[in-house]
């Protein structure tokens, strides 16, 4: 092994050559993770630290930033907006990841058995996926807009159903935001899901039907159970991205941003608005901390999900 | 990926026989794919609309002109922000395929003291939410002058911790004997990763860099915050702005939708066959 030095040795420097081989490639890899290494710690851990030290100041961008302790956590925890604006972000969650869960399993299930004009109708499906949520978020506003505008009041009324306000009520605003958000999700979902769906062997179906099983029988006993790696991963990646919804709420309410009256204003908008429209940076970073936990818990009770049965 | 092989449930029942269950569930799925698509039709029907026909809610325009796209076009600026959205996404995708292989490269297949503390301290940023690093972010960008540039806007996407996961798995994979034959054969260990290894994943390289530049085009948070001039802007960026100012000449906004959604669409229709199975790849390795 020591022979292979000689034809490279001569180009190399004479220090390099009284390396063994292996020291050679644990140098190799560190020259090869130097730059990523700087760049994790410059730009994601440093500004992590950096984050939960920010919560704890009244830095505003003007004046250097004063250790204040715990006053952004109390006047967050004091303040009805943020609750109003926490129950509208667990409500994005808690609508918006059941709905585009059944509903992407349901199209999946049955696109998997088509195969007639399979591939148009998955590119169908799948097309919404691929496009600006900035951009959709206003075709869909346009989409919500009274009569005589918008598209859907106007098949409302002339099917003879009365018109709704939809962005403009503080009730049906956040569902109405909540279905360009599922529309846009859903493409992805049912790829990963018919993905999943292909990763069952045959063989387990064939020996259900020699046992006489139905399609709902297969489908609760067999499909439903070796689909849940998939289904936890296909919850948690939707969940994370309703809880961090931003793109549309901005777009489609940019009049009075999260409105009206607070009643579509996820997290995320309210962290931008405190940052940048009023640049109280420390109370923002506070609330960006409530974030980061609420994430962490959905992706530790995915650990769990996963390790429990296995 | 095994995306061309029958789907497992018609095995066994692989007749002719054409039930009305299936027609009924093929024909509801259909609509169904028409209503997913029909916020796009409808954006591109009214692009194609004068102001007057707006409230005509017919798909096919009675006239159709492309006036709004060349009173869009015509100053110039819907062209600088695709042409910003663009350089930004290639330049974050060359990186992130550059540094992602590399760095999962060295974590699957090299063995040394700290490797997988690395490899854990690396995954774990993937806890941290983009949104709680945008103000110190946005603190280092104005001491180090990043505001308002590109560099601003890409920096925190030059290496991804999902990226590094995806190669790293698929590297895996890659047999030791060849990285061994190449190094008899007296390659550095830089060539031997990039003329041997590379070549190996390729199909892992295209899903990260369809995914990296799908991302990249389409954010909107973080660009948002970083730039304040117009020149600056990206598409998604310019677009909201854009419409903002354009209030209710909803054929206009139409217009700089389509404009926004018209290159990825584009995009998609090229790599259908390679953006499907990367989401695939993804999803199951990841």
């Amino acid at each position: 092994m020591a022979s292979d030095t000689i034809t490279e040795g001569a180009a190399r420097g004479r220090l390099w050559d009284r390396f063994s081989i292996s020291t050679k490639r644990v140098i190799w890899a560190w020259t090869f993770l130097a730059l990523p290494i700087l760049f994790y710690a410059g730009i994601r851990f440093y500004p992590t630290l950096q984050a939960f030290w920010l919560s704890m100041t009244d830095w505003d961008l003007l004046r250097p930033a004063n250790f204040i302790g715990l006053a952004n956590y109390q006047k967050m925890f004091a303040d009805p907006v943020f609750w109003k604006v926490f129950q509208n972000t667990f409500l994005y969650l808690l609508i918006g990841t059941p709905v585009s869960l059944i509903v992407s399993f349901l199209i999946a299930y049955y696109l998997d058995r088509v195969r007639f004009m399979h591939g148009l109708i998955r590119a169908l499906y799948f097309l919404p996926f691929l496009t600006t949520a900035a951009a959709m978020g206003w075709v869909w506003r346009w989409f919500y807009q009274p009569l005589p505008i918008g598209v859907i009041n106007s098949i409302l009324s002339s099917i003879g159903l009365e018109q709704q306000p939809f962005l403009r009520s503080t009730t049906q605003a956040l569902p109405t935001i909540l279905v360009p958000a599922i529309w846009a999700g859903l493409g992805f979902q049912i790829i990963i899901f018919m993905a999943g769906l292909r990763a069952i062997p045959s063989t387990f179906y064939e020996a259900a039907r020699i046992d006489g099983l139905g399609d709902w029988a297969i489908l609760r006993k067999i499909t439903i159970p070796l689909l849940k790696p998939t289904t936890v991963f296909i919850v948690v990646f939707s969940s994370i991205g309703f809880l961090r919804i931003f793109d549309q709420v901005y777009n489609m309410t940019t009049n009075d941003p999260g409105g009206p009256l607070n009643a579509t204003k996820p997290l995320v908008l309210m962290i931008y608005q405190t940052a940048f429209s009023s640049y109280q940076m420390g109370y923002a970073a506070a609330q960006t901390v409530v974030l980061f936990t609420i994430l962490l818990c959905v992706s530790l009770l995915q650990l769990w999900v996963l390790r429990e049965k296995k | 990926m095994s995306s061309v092989t029958a789907p497992t449930g018609e095995l066994a029942a692989n007749r002719l026989n054409i039930r009305p269950g299936r027609i009924i569930a093929w024909t509801l799925l259909f609509i169904g794919g028409l209503i997913m698509v029909s916020p796009l039709l409808f954006m591109f029907s009214t692009s194609l609309k004068t102001a007057g026909q707006v409230y005509d809610l017919r798909l096919i325009p009675a006239a159709p002109t492309l006036d709004n796209y060349i009173k869009v076009l015509s100053d110039g600026r819907f062209m600088r922000w695709f042409l910003n959205s663009t350089f930004i996404a290639l330049a974050v995708t060359v990186s992130n395929v550059f540094f992602d292989s590399l760095v999962g490269y060295t974590l699957a297949k090299f063995e040394f003291k700290g490797r997988y503390f690395i490899f854990l301290a690396i995954l774990s940023t993937l806890m941290i939410p983009t949104e709680m690093l945008v103000i110190p972010w946005y603190l280092m960008s104005s001491q180090l002058g990043w505001l308002d540039s590109y560099w601003g806007i890409m920096f925190p996407g030059m290496m991804t911790a999902f990226g590094t996961f995806l190669m790293k798995q698929f590297f895996e994979g890659v047999p030791n004997d060849f990285l061994e034959a190449a190094r008899v054969d007296g390659l550095n260990e830089f060539t031997i990763w990039w003329k041997i290894a590379m070549p190996m994943v390729v199909p892992a390289i295209s899903a990260l860099a369809i995914f990296t530049f799908l991302g990249n085009w389409t954010a909107f948070f973080w660009p948002l915050i970083v730039t304040t001039s117009k020149e600056l802007y990206t598409l998604p960026v310019g677009l909201s702005s854009f419409a903002v100012e354009q209030s209710i000449q909803w054929e206009m906004i139409m217009t700089g939708a389509a404009l926004a959604t018209i290159p990825t669409l584009l995009v998609f229709l090229a790599l259908q066959r390679y953006i499907v199975r990367g989401v695939m790849l993804a999803g199951l390795k990841g």
